[in-house]
């Protein structure tokens, strides 16, 4: 109601560039946000194509006298010099290179072929997965390791939130657990389920199911308890308590949560492909290091943060699509991309698994004039 | 109450005869809340810090009563605990005979904050004391309709809470809760967060609502012009100890406007209330703060 009769006087002046907490314009943002990726590319392509720039290298075109050198060889440049010096005392022609990086500097345009060539190339050894099989697979075992995880990690997570008896009787050896780092159960996991995927579904699992435990807990005992006395003061029995006041309330939230673990999901996939049979991703990205095809690494680790980026985005993006009482942007933190969707900062981005009060769950309605939770909400 | 203490307050003018006639009726009818000595105690290490204590009054049907008293005196606390929320440690609470164990919907309450389902739209929100109540759909959806109405809000039936304005809001809550059609209906300050010029829109809204309603009101505030304007009666609520120092029956006539806040009435009775809460001695005394010049010498303000 106030914007319409502020837009009616003068132009909006727009903040300046480095006002504190004060958004951008729309344009500058998206300027703003393409930048974020041409900055680390521009200084990527700085280092590869000037030559004055690093290259602590030789690259040998002509060998000249030397015996020693070849063409294509890469060389130390104090090498190098020492060689040619030492060609120009025994009054051999000296040799000729170009200034090169290491070879696991790929230039952009190397990774770039890599990329497109990738797909399309088979692989190096017969029975070897093509990389886009490598990629499926690796995305089939998230599927089913965070799936599973999500099926029994939501619903605990959410009763020992709901009820303090019940986190009592679970959270301790849930924390207990969550301390060890999940790899450490990949010898366990491969004599209790084989060599298959089996156990690598199971590293994800136990990666993700105790924080998701602890924090989904968490995010159900930061839901505003005047909500629960009111629904009670409605006549809300126990089960509908839970049902249409604590699940419907935490869900945004919640959603966010699952977003952040997602996240480490693909770390922990990593790890769980190299435990016994390695496949996926990683098994391609460790055979080309192997054959130091490093532009074919580069290729499969952007590959990976593409993916990461596209899912993050599209849940993002779904988030006001599901949760249609959320305003725009309000509460979308939490995910590592939050920036991109313009999303205000409401909540701490991290659920830790301290308590947070919830008076910081107040703080954040009072921002946002009268937001719940979420949050988130 | 002891008598060297009566005296030091303002006397209340006395009340015409059409008036008195109108209490008596109000006392002829049943006994809606019954409260018992009530008592709450907070145990901290061996200190006992008494919130309530032997708190004894009844509320006929249809009566509008208002709670008023220093903030800390254990005003929430009373409501919590008539709305079944908290637990007394002595007494006990009746409604309708029956004792109160818990929260229900006979008792329907309006707090303070915004306690609005987010995730549910107006109509939703209003639907959810009936449905939780385990009246069918359709009944329930259009008698959240009705009370919605009745607010004054059928332009806003499907927009979220975020979307509505503080009194909006709060408008909202009191559907929410009377859709349940409650016996007692429990406002803990319920316009404290609003701006002035709502909070009076809010309150003549409430007299019209309760006007019409087969309802019985508990209001709680801390104003004392919003509960003398409001209340039939209105209970005085004293610190340290918190019992009842008063109980006033409000000599104003029904209906109330904003002009009866002028009256001789309303300004002996405020002035009563406030002897009550902050006696006289205690009122006049502003503490001298040990404030150093930081000004140009001639450079005053007065």
């Amino acid at each position: 109601m106030n914007s319409k009769a502020d837009s009616n006087s003068t132009k909006p002046r727009a903040p300046a560039w480095l006002a504190i907490r004060a958004d951008p314009p729309a344009k500058r943002s998206l300027v703003l946000k393409i930048f974020s990726f041409l900055i680390p590319l521009a200084i990527w392509c700085m280092i590869s194509y000037v030559p004055f720039i690093w290259h602590p290298l030789v690259r040998i075109t002509d060998q000249g006298g030397s015996d020693f050198l070849q063409p294509d060889m890469l060389i130390d440049r104090a090498e190098f010099d020492k060689e040619n010096d030492r060609l120009r005392e025994e009054k051999l022609t000296i040799a000729a290179g170009s200034p090169a990086n290491p070879i696991f500097l790929p230039a952009p345009h190397e990774v770039g072929r890599a990329l497109y060539t990738a797909f399309k190339t088979p692989p190096q050894r017969k029975g070897d997965p093509w990389f886009h099989e490598s990629l499926w697979h690796s995305m089939q075992i998230i599927f089913w390791g965070f799936s599973l995880s999500c099926i029994i990690g939501v619903p605990l997570g959410i009763i020992s939130g709901t009820f303090p008896t019940l986190a009592r009787l679970t959270e301790p050896f849930v924390d207990f657990v969550r301390y060890m780092p999940a790899p450490v159960f990949g010898a366990l996991c491969i004599a209790v389920l084989g060599l298959a995927d089996a156990p690598k579904i199971a590293i994800i699992f136990i990666g993700t199911f105790f924080h998701m435990v602890l924090i989904i807990a968490n995010t159900t005992r930061l839901l505003d308890p005047a909500l629960l006395e009111a629904a009670q003061t409605l006549g809300a029995d126990r089960k509908r308590l839970i049902s249409r006041v604590i699940v419907p309330g935490i869900l945004p939230n919640l959603y966010n949560d699952l977003r952040i673990l997602l996240g480490s999901a693909w770390t922990l996939l990593i790890i769980a492909e190299l435990i016994g049979a390695t496949s996926g991703i990683s098994y391609f990205i460790n055979q080309q290091g192997k054959y130091r095809n490093y532009e074919n690494v580069f290729a499969g680790i952007i590959i990976i943060g593409l993916i990461g980026l596209i899912t993050d985005q599209f849940l993002a993006r779904m988030r006001p699509v599901l949760f249609p009482w959320l305003r725009k942007g309000a509460g979308s933190s939490g995910g590592f991309f939050y920036w991109i969707s313009g999303g205000r900062y409401t909540r701490r981005p991290l659920p830790l698994f301290d308590q947070r009060s919830s008076s910081e769950l107040d703080g954040a309605a009072a921002h946002d004039v009268g937001v719940v939770p979420g949050g988130d909400q | 109450m002891n008598p060297s203490d009566i005296a030091t307050t303002t006397p209340l003018l006395p009340m015409s005869d059409a008036l008195a006639a109108r209490f008596k009726r109000i006392d002829e009818r049943p006994v809606v809340l019954d409260v018992l000595h009530l008592g709450k105690r907070f145990t901290r290490g061996k200190k006992h810090i008494d919130a309530l204590l032997d708190i004894s009054f009844q509320v006929h049907r249809r009566e509008f009563l208002c709670v008023v008293g220093q903030s800390g005196c254990g005003k929430s606390t009373l409501a919590r605990i008539l709305a079944g929320l908290d637990h007394p440690t002595a007494g006990q609470v009746l409604v309708d005979d029956m004792p109160v164990t818990g929260p229900g919907p006979e008792r329907g309450m309006v707090f303070q904050g915004y306690t609005l389902f987010p995730w549910l739209t107006v109509h939703r929100n209003v639907m959810f004391g009936p449905l939780s109540r385990g009246i069918g759909p359709n009944e329930a959806s259009a008698r959240a309709c009705e009370w919605i109405d009745m607010v004054g809000l059928s332009a806003f039936t499907d927009a979220y809470p975020d979307q509505l304005s503080g009194g909006m809001k709060q408008r909202v809550a009191i559907a929410r809760a009377l859709a349940n059609q409650p016996r007692v209906l429990l406002m803990d300050e319920p316009f404290g967060a609003l701006d002035a010029q709502t909070r009076s829109k809010m309150q003549a809204h409430l007299l019209q609502i309760w006007q019409n309603v087969d309802v019985t009101i508990i209001f709680i505030t801390h104003d004392l012009e919003e509960a003398i304007y409001l209340a039939d009666r209105v209970i005085v609520l004293g610190a340290n100890p918190s019992r009842i120092v008063e109980t006033i029956d409000v000599p104003l006539a029904r209906q109330r406007s904003r002009d009866d806040l002028a009256s001789p009435q309303f300004i002996a009775t405020k002035a009563h209330l406030e002897s009550l809460i902050h006696p006289p001695q205690q009122a006049t005394t502003i503490e001298q703060l040990p404030m150093p010049r930081m000004t140009m010498v001639g450079d005053d303000v007065w």
